[in-house]
């Protein structure tokens, strides 16, 4: 997604990326990064709690219009409101997904 | 408050992103600069989550990742502002779907973009929003040579000033 997000960037429309992995989003060199601590699916928050998404969302558009130079990342500073445990295992699929299966039967 | 990247991340997931570097021929800084005040702007939102339209579109191919777990779908969908949860699927092997098919705000939040035109906070949204699958080919051709060209046409028939990205 950071690379999707530089070349759009260098088609000349401008691009910030809200993301769980925001340190992963500097490796791979994303213009403007936005870090949030949700689990994976939740880049904007919370189901159903508009004040969380708008935080994110306001967030993002400040980085966005604000940023002064390339690889601007600037954290957001809410903290998920489940417990790490059950939120860890909420966001994954029930089934491990294709790829995650092929790497579990060749550790067999 | 510095957000750790590797929360929510299964541990031996870590090594395929951690310490990576850029992806191969994208080091060089890309900058364009955002020109206009938010409240003269029109935004754009792209989620990775693998959204389409239940009535209209088809799903992204996950049977063909099925039988082909390194291949991801690499094309996208065009989500109307006006979309409702109800208008929404899901189609995505990496991800619990529920909170996603309750509340798309939590990766598409088009109709919270909507109230801050209403609040004139920003100008305008696009008509219709993008979509993607996320989980990629790691060679990304596909996206390179075929879907961003296609996003980048579409963000500029839709006039958009800006985009904002939420890799699922």
């Amino acid at each position: 997604m950071p690379v999707l997000a530089r070349w759009i960037e260098a088609a000349g429309i401008p691009t910030v990326t809200v993301t769980m992995m925001p340190a992963v989003a500097e490796e791979r060199r994303a213009p403007r990064i936005v870090g949030v601590e949700f689990p994976f699916g939740h880049a904007f928050g919370m189901p159903h709690d508009r004040a969380m998404q708008r935080r994110t969302l306001e967030l993002a558009l400040r980085v966005l219009a604000g940023a002064s130079e390339f690889g601007t990342r600037v954290d957001l500073d809410i903290e998920w409101p489940v417990p790490v445990h059950d939120a860890y295992r909420a966001w994954q699929p029930k089934e491990p997904s294709p790829i995650v299966r092929k790497m579990l039967e060749s550790r067999k | 408050m510095v957000v750790d990247s590797y929360k929510f991340l299964p541990r031996s997931f870590r090594p395929f992103y951690e310490g990576r570097g850029p992806f191969p021929g994208e080091d060089e800084p890309v900058w364009a600069p955002f020109e206009k005040r938010l409240a003269e702007s029109r935004l754009a939102v792209l989620t990775s989550a693998g959204m389409y339209l239940r009535q209209s579109q088809p799903a992204f191919d996950l049977e063909h990742e099925q039988t082909h777990p390194d291949w991801g779908d690499p094309t996208w969908r065009a989500i109307p502002a006006s979309a409702g949860a109800a208008d929404i699927g899901i189609a995505h092997l990496h991800i619990n779907d529920e909170d996603l098919l309750a509340d798309p705000e939590i990766a598409l939040p088009m109709h919270l973009l909507h109230q801050l035109t209403r609040d004139g906070v920003i100008g305008s949204t696009v008509a219709d929003h993008l979509a993607v699958m996320g989980f990629q080919d790691r060679r990304l051709a596909d996206w390179r040579h075929k879907t961003a060209p296609e996003l980048v046409n579409h963000l500029r028939d839709q006039s958009a000033d800006g985009l904002i990205l939420a890799p699922a």
